[in-house]
């Protein structure tokens, strides 16, 4: 099935994917042993369950797709890992558990489950504990239903790891992960009228240090930073990160190529990086008028924007992610292409996740888009990008070089290359 | 945010024959006009619309309005009247892609009269100064363009504005709040297309019937077979509340 996130966890050795279908699949790298030195860095499929089924709501007539739109890891606090994922409606948090070892001796069941006959038992014994099969069981540990009339787009889990948010296109809801029934409505965007509505919530994200501290994007350009601390209702913005337009090249698609798919903050706190259609840019936080850097991903679509806006792609929500160091970002694009920047050397690459380019353990080629006439060899004409293949879900590992992309229903994973 | 002159292509060297061949402006503009709400009648299947992709599309929608208002050619209709106008009407709009610097910078091609008088009222000075030099080559065209504003601009305003509220208003009202909002809703959307295109097309010459047909036919079709399935879902509703 088409997955629809991709997340690694906070210590990089379990990777969780969501599918449009509900389903949630948990990698796990592999341990280094001496019979297989080079199995490190692998991942292997650790668990699978369904997060969610497909419900219908019979007071509007509509169906709630099953499909995962965001995963979010809690902090591991003991041996069992808790994450949460979440559809357009409902959050749930899941314990994904390892069983390795099986109670045996019952005195009233035999060894199949079956009760034993009363009069057989003669004797009392003590169950022992026998090693099995390593089996990993995912049960649902609480479900946040019922909080949000729109189509939940973030969750964000906070430095204190007893709350979260949840956002939806016009709504952000502060919950406590042990309380289900009761969430608290931090931001409401929702116009009194609804025809006066023109602007949405796109992301939202807590701040990686300060419990206090959120932001959220709308679909206009803008990032807000809001202090929980102000006020109970974050209305008013602390922050407001806005980059003037260029009245130059204004068209008709220029807000909508402005509103921002993704925001996430830099590992450190100090930056923030917002994803529009066709660039990424980071933000200083104490900074709100404009970006420290912007990189384009496809500035070869702006002359495009037309096609793409017929055909839906100027639509598409792209992900970006820092690596550990925050000094490299990513970001997919079409074409099942992604693309790296080194904010220290400006260096940016473009690499393609497709079984044609990509054999295991081979070193992946970089490509490159022809924006002039004279396409050079191997590299690709604008024309000849296919607008289908899109890699909208993108993680890094968060203290190595290995990168998780995510391409419509295929999971590719690579790294860097240890000589 | 004004449209000015525009960028020739390169490899037209002014002929009328070549005039003919480009979509005008106006055309595009119209083309994206009708795209823009075709999509947001789409929205309405059996899941959820996005909400984002609505507003952003209304939002567009209401930029083309502003700026047809403003040029004074707002018009439900674009009575260019060569045989080319349905198939230039859903070509490529590859100029409305291209930035107002790109457009000030280019080459002036005759044929987008239509701008000429409003252009003098401009804020912006460039253009009004390439268009000024070619205003001679303008003026057949000028005479046809006013006779191709609508008689009740007025009236096609209110059509307009009309739909999109009730697009909005329809996204809205999608929890009816009491037993009879229930039955009332019979998803009225659905029918948003029909009521909006006839409004369209009761104002409208040949050329642009004939394209708004192939956009028309298809989604009829699917908004009548939805409006049914919306209907059995009612009666089953009905039936669990007088069962139960």
């Amino acid at each position: 099935d088409i997955i629809s996130t991709v997340e690694f966890n906070y210590t990089g050795d379990l990777l969780a994917t969501g599918d449009k279908g509900g389903r949630v699949v948990i990698f796990q790298r592999e341990q280094e042993t001496k019979s297989r030195p080079l199995s490190r860095g692998e991942y292997n499929v650790y668990s699978t369950f369904q997060s969610h089924e497909p419900e219908f709501d019979y007071l509007k007539s509509l169906e709630i797709e099953e499909k995962i739109n965001k995963i979010r890891w809690l902090p591991q606090q003991n041996a069992a890992h808790f994450l949460l994922s979440t559809n357009d409606k409902t959050i749930k948090l899941w314990k994904i558990s390892e069983r390795d070892k099986r109670a045996e001796g019952y005195n009233l069941k035999d060894e199949d489950g079956r009760l034993r006959e009363p009069f057989r038992v003669t004797e009392l014994r003590v169950p022992t504990l026998k090693p099995m099969d390593l089996m990993v069981e995912a049960s649902p540990r609480r479900t946040f239903a019922n909080a949000h009339t729109y189509h939940i787009n973030s969750i964000s889990v906070n430095s204190d790891y007893a709350t979260y948010l949840s956002a939806d296109d016009l709504r952000i809801n502060l919950w406590h992960l042990e309380v289900t029934n009761r969430s608290f409505n931090i931001v409401d965007i929702k116009p009194a009228n609804m025809e006066e509505l023109t602007e949405v919530i796109t992301a939202a994200e807590f701040h990686p240090h300060q419990c206090n501290t959120f932001v959220y994007s709308s679909s206009k350009g803008t990032i807000r930073l809001c202090d929980m601390r102000s006020s109970a209702l974050c209305d008013q913005h602390s922050k407001f990160f806005e980059e003037p337009e260029d009245p130059s090249s204004r068209s008709f698609f220029s807000e909508i190529i402005s509103s921002i798919s993704d925001v996430k903050f830099s590992h450190s706190g100090r930056y923030m990086m917002t994803r529009d259609y066709l660039s990424v840019k980071v933000w200083d936080l104490n900074m709100e008028n404009r970006p420290v850097e912007t990189y384009q991903v496809h500035e070869y679509l702006r002359s495009k924007l037309c096609s793409l806006y017929e055909n839906d792609c100027i639509f598409d929500k792209f992900e970006c992610c820092w690596n550990g160091p925050d000094s490299t970002i990513m970001t997919g694009s079409y074409n099942n292409f992604f693309r790296t920047f080194e904010r220290n050397t400006h260096r940016d690459t473009t690499l393609e996740a497709s079984r044609e380019s990509s054999k295991p353990r081979a070193i992946l080629k970089p490509r490159k888009v022809c924006t002039t006439g004279k396409r050079k060899k191997d590299e690709i004409t604008v024309d000849s990008l296919d607008f289908n293949k899109k890699i909208l879900h993108t993680a890094w590992h968060p203290s190595e070089n290995i990168i998780a992309v995510a391409a419509t229903n295929n999971l590719y994973l690579f790294q860097e290359k240890v000589n | 945010l004004k449209r000015k002159c525009f960028d020739g292509e390169e490899d037209i060297e002014g002929t009328l024959a070549g005039i003919k061949a480009i979509p005008s402006y106006n055309l595009q503009r119209q083309s994206l006009l009708d795209m823009s709400l075709v999509k947001l009648q789409l929205c309405h299947m059996l899941v959820e619309p996005n909400l984002c992709r609505s507003v952003l599309i209304a939002n567009t929608v209401r930029q083309i309005q502003e700026e047809m208002t403003q040029d004074g050619t707002w018009q439900m209709i674009n009575t260019q009247s060569t045989g080319q106008a349905s198939l230039d009407r859903l070509v490529s709009t590859d100029i409305l892609c291209r930035s107002s610097r790109d457009q000030v910078e280019g080459k002036h091609v005759p044929g987008y009269g239509t701008f000429n008088k409003d252009f003098e009222s401009d804020q912006a000075q460039d253009s009004s100064e390439t268009m000024s030099t070619a205003s001679s080559v303008q003026a057949p065209r000028n005479l046809q363009s006013n006779m191709w504003e609508m008689e009740n601009p007025q009236e096609n305003k209110g059509n307009f504005q009309k739909s999109l509220d009730q697009i909005f208003e329809t996204l809205e009202n999608k929890s009816p709040n009491s037993v009879e909002d229930l039955f009332s809703e019979v998803d009225n959307s659905y029918y948003d297309l029909d009521t909006m295109l006839t409004g369209m097309m009761s104002n409208t010459k040949m050329g642009h019937c004939d394209s708004l047909e192939t956009f028309s036919s298809p989604t009829n079709t699917a908004s009548n077979s939805n409006c049914k399935s919306d209907l059995n879902d009612l009666d089953h509703i009905v039936e669990i509340l007088v069962e139960s």
